[in-house]
């Protein structure tokens, strides 16, 4: 099974690298709303609280335009029967789950490098605690939009649900990284952030196992 | 492998396409299935091969002795229809590979070759078979079907877009298949009834 999803998830990225279609929208997504910030704050001074829950914006949003794709091109394209019948829905999930991950970590790397670049007055004072945050914070968002974008792939109207619908599943992820990420800004004491860190791997373990759970659903009519 | 169908329905909404269809398939046996257009033909077929849930009946499948479970049908089962899209993005060779891959198979450049040939598509071009014509995609299709040796094919309309060539590769398989397990053709054309043992007619519910 392990070996079908490794297959599922090189065929997801070889489809990804020959389109291009998910990484250059989300690389201008990511260029244009940095930019479209620079251009607000016009040499305002903000504090690093205001920056760390800027910075989770623009992650979030940027998660929203380019995740969906893992389910909607195959549905778009009209592959999605094909994929039922080469693969266990548990070996698809695993592979459009793995690919998520790979996507949404390299995009948010992408996105906290530019941070830290155009952004002077956000720094980071625990690189550590801040990448594993990441981390988990990537973690996350890929286990939860890969479900949400299984069950809005065949809708009608899939961009709009795939924000509303993420929202709320997303939101206690959203509230423990923000928290986290602003305590390794700071430099607060690593306990401090341990309740928040408890939270981001809890979660990611129960979103990942409902999603396991809930797919064979999902996935046949 | 042996198929046994007991008193399918399907709705699609409130709207019933068919009611109680019951039909058994032997292994070694060629089973058509027919009726008028709109009948469900198309949808009793993919209700056989796990692709869509029946609203009331049940379908068991038997290897053997052994009944096969739904979540290892995919499997057991090579699928051809003028509905079902494969990668178009890659080439006929990088879609052989892909779905071994994801099968689970070795396969090797000559394998892949061979299959090629045995349907009649070029084995040197390296475009996307976005490229193909509606025929050559129809032998794409057969490779997809056939590529792990299923012990059951199932066609729809198989020989749609197809010349005579084609056609004659299609009956070749079939042939071959019925030997190796059991074959279900949905259609009207009178070319496919004719390669049935038995046939079976969907009525519109």
């Amino acid at each position: 099974m392990i070996r079908q999803a490794l297959a599922v998830f090189r065929k997801d990225l070889a489809s990804e690298l020959r389109t291009r279609y998910a990484i250059n929208a989300l690389l201008m997504f990511v260029v244009v709303t940095l930019a479209v910030i620079m251009f607000a704050l016009a040499g305002e001074t903000l504090t690093p609280t205001a920056l760390t829950g800027m910075l989770w914006v623009v992650m979030f949003f940027a998660a929203m335009s380019g995740l969906s794709r893992s389910f909607v091109a195959e549905e778009e394209r009209g592959t999605t029967m094909t994929l039922q019948l080469l693969a266990s829905p548990t070996a698809v999930y695993l592979g459009k789950l793995l690919f998520n991950l790979l996507l949404v970590a390299a995009l948010n790397v992408f996105i906290v490098a530019l941070f830290l670049l155009v952004m002077d007055q956000f720094v980071v004072s625990q690189f550590g605690l801040f990448w594993l945050v990441m981390l988990l914070g990537s973690l996350g968002i890929a286990s939860a939009t890969t479900i949400i974008a299984a069950i809005i792939a065949r809708a009608n109207t899939k961009g709009t649900l795939f924000p509303v619908l993420s929202f709320p599943v997303l939101l206690p992820l959203l509230m423990a990284g923000i928290n986290a990420t602003k305590i390794a800004v700071e430099d607060v004491r690593w306990d401090a952030v341990w309740p928040d860190l408890q939270l981001l791997g809890s979660y990611i373990v129960v979103i990942t196992t409902v999603s396991f759970l809930l797919f064979d659903f999902v996935w046949k009519d | 492998m042996h198929v046994q169908a007991e008193t399918i329905s399907k709705k699609f909404n409130r709207r019933a396409v068919f009611r109680d269809v019951s039909f058994t398939v032997e292994p070694g046996e060629v089973f058509g299935i027919t009726g008028r257009n709109g009948s469900g033909k198309s949808t009793l077929l993919r209700i056989v091969g796990g692709l869509l849930t029946p609203s009331g009946g049940e379908i068991r499948y038997r290897l053997g002795t052994v009944a096969v479970a739904p979540e290892t049908l995919h499997r057991s089962i090579g699928y051809v229809a003028p509905y079902l899209t494969l990668y178009e993005e890659f080439s006929a060779e990088e879609n052989i590979v892909l779905y071994a891959r994801i099968r689970g198979l070795r396969h090797t450049h000559a394998e892949a070759q061979a299959l090629l040939e045995r349907v009649g598509l070029p084995v040197d071009r390296r475009d996307p078979i976005r490229a193909f014509s509606s025929g050559m995609k129809q032998r794409m299709r057969l490779v997809f079907a056939i590529l792990h040796r299923p012990p059951l094919l199932l066609l729809d309309e198989p020989i749609s877009n197809l010349d005579s060539e084609g056609k004659r590769i299609v009956y070749g398989i079939v042939d071959e298949f019925r030997r190796h397990g059991a074959v279900i053709i949905a259609t009207n054309d009178a070319e496919d009834i004719a390669q049935c043992d038995r046939t079976i007619s969907v009525e519109a519910a």
